[in-house]
């Protein structure tokens, strides 16, 4: 069981959310990338036992997407954000 | 170490403690043939192959932990090849001949029972699916049945179809060759067959770096030795991507956990194995007369094989509907396993970019069924370099030129498959 601390509600169950998977960097539109890009940037998402940092989608909650850095070895959570609070750390 | 009547007659008469290790621990080599990574049924069974349809027996078997403690005897013991793609059919197909002779073959009861597999549809758009997968496997010389109404409740009496029910049962595919196989029997079973013909077998032997050199792998080393080698099979399930990564390969997987639960014993009341498709739960019950039980993912990237109440309570509710009298039952035990899940859900089989390593990957939850092919298959490659037509499509390079092999249709969230 994960207990998610979501920046806008609070600690809740996993229950609330929809898992978005594994952060992905997708390449960039203006033509300069290339099938192996594509290919590793749909097919081959990180997957590290240890330390990762992914999207739940908060459903049952304030709708929002939240960015999970979340150790799959453990579940410990490490760290969480919205785009927004990251924007503002930045 | 073989079995006869005469062997346990003469050691009950000595109270069973004079029975010899069924492995033991031989010393290892400089060098072999070939190195398996994986102590698995997969790799295992690629190692009982080798030796008795290849005559090869230099072979290492390295395992991290023990024999069958990976997802082999983790699993929920169901066979079967209802699936509607060719590729996946076949393979799981020319598994279930396999399993039908393996108990002769390896002299090792694996108890494999065709019990029948009933796949509940719940609409009837669900139904016409099934039916299309029904006459594919009937087109390929497979049995298949559509049940709905009385027959179904026939064929499986327990089944609660009354009442107005939010997902209502529209009928079944049934497939009699499907069923259950006693999965830790599998594992020992390969395990001693390839030890007897001079396969070494090390446990408590993790794979830890690859020797590469000019693109070809040369050595795996172990914290038992380094180890030269020709080739190298990986076949690690959950552990799959960190262990390719050693050589550089990066694999399309997620590792995700999935569960397995157990009930208290009670008398026989379910021969065959149902499974509901409206979210996931599949129920059948142990000779011990335990109702095992299994699910969907706990869906999230995880290795950590500890499972969440929320995928507990969601097999039971639907257990529940199926099965009503299984709420008067308490749960004995569960546990979980990490399952390695590519974008399409299938197995990733055959050749890496590095020269003499192969892999075999990818099976997620549902790889337990093809494990004897599998060995087949991945020791005729390794045996004679000539890719098995039943392992092609599986390959790699399949993302790469958009020949998926996507059995359920699901899109990029291997945690749904
Ligand atoms: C809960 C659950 C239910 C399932 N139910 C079914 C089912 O009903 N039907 C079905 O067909 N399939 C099912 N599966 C899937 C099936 O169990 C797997 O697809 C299959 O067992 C994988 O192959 P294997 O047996 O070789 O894996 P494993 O037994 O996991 O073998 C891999 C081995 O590699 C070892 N290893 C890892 N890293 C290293 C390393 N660095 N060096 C050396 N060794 C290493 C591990 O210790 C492990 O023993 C289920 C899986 C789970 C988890
Ligand atoms: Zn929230």
């Amino acid at each position: 069981m994960i207990l998610l601390p979501c920046p806008n509600c609070g600690p809740r169950d996993e229950g609330e959310f929809t898992y978005g998977g594994p952060q992905r960097q997708l390449p960039s539109l203006d033509g300069q990338s290339g099938t192996d890009d594509w290919l590793k940037a749909l097919f081959h998402p990180q997957n590290p036992r240890g330390p990762m940092v992914e999207l739940w989608y908060h459903a049952s909650g304030c709708e929002a997407w939240i960015e999970v850095t979340r150790d799959t070895g453990t579940h410990e959570i490490i760290d969480v954000a919205t785009n927004r609070l990251r924007d503002d750390k930045q | 170490m073989g079995y006869s009547g005469f062997s346990l007659l003469k050691h009950a008469v000595t109270g069973n403690r004079r029975w010899p290790d069924v492995l033991a621990e031989p010393e290892m080599r400089a060098s072999y043939d070939i190195v398996i990574i994986g102590g698995g049924g997969h790799g295992l069974a690629t190692a009982h192959y080798l030796t008795s349809n290849h005559g090869i027996t230099n072979v290492a078997v390295v395992e991290a932990g023990w024999i069958g403690g990976g997802n082999t005897a983790r699993n929920t013991t169901i066979v079967r090849s209802d699936y509607l793609l060719n590729a996946s059919f076949q393979l799981k197909h020319f598994a279930l001949k396999l399993w039908s002779d393996l108990t002769q073959d390896l002299n090792f009861n694996v108890m494999y029972e065709p019990r029948g597999y009933v796949d509940l549809a719940h609409s009837d758009g669900e139904l016409e699916h099934f039916t299309l997968r029904a006459n594919a496997m009937q087109l390929r010389g497979a049995d298949a049945a559509i049940l709905t109404g009385d027959s179904l409740q026939q064929r499986v009496p327990e089944l609660d179809l009354s009442g107005a029910k939010r997902f209502p049962v529209a009928g079944a595919l049934v497939q009699e060759a499907g069923g259950v196989v006693r999965h830790d029997a599998v594992a020992w079973g390969f395990a001693q067959n390839a030890a007897a013909a001079g396969i070494h077998i090390f446990q408590n032997c993790p794979a830890i770096s690859f020797d590469i050199d000019a693109g070809r792998i040369i050595a795996v080393t172990t914290p038992k030795g380094r180890i030269a080698c020709k080739q190298v099979l990986i076949s690690v399930a959950g552990s799959s991507s960190e262990v390719a990564q050693m050589a550089g390969v990066d694999l399309p997987l997620t590792t995700i956990n999935v569960q397995a639960l157990v009930t208290e014993p009670v008398k026989p009341a379910l021969d065959t194995v149902v499974n509901y498709n409206a979210g996931l739960s599949y129920v059948s019950q142990t000779s011990k007369g335990e109702f095992v039980l299994g699910g969907a993912t706990d869906g999230y990237a995880s290795f950590a094989r500890r499972g969440s109440f929320e995928r507990i309570e969601d097999v039971l509710a639907r257990a529940v509907q199926m099965f009503p009298f299984l709420s008067r039952l308490r749960l004995m035990r569960h546990w979980s396993g990490s399952a390695d899940i590519p974008m399409d859900g299938n197995a990733i089989m055959g050749r890496t970019p590095i020269d003499g390593l192969m892999i075999n990957a990818g099976w997620g939850y549902a790889g337990f069924k093809a494990t004897p092919a599998v060995g087949w298959c991945m020791a005729n490659l390794l045996a004679t370099g000539d890719m098995p037509d039943l392992v092609a499509p599986f390959a790699l390079e399949r993302f790469a030129n958009g020949a998926e092999q996507d059995d359920a249709g699901i899109g990029p969230y291997p945690w749904l498959h």
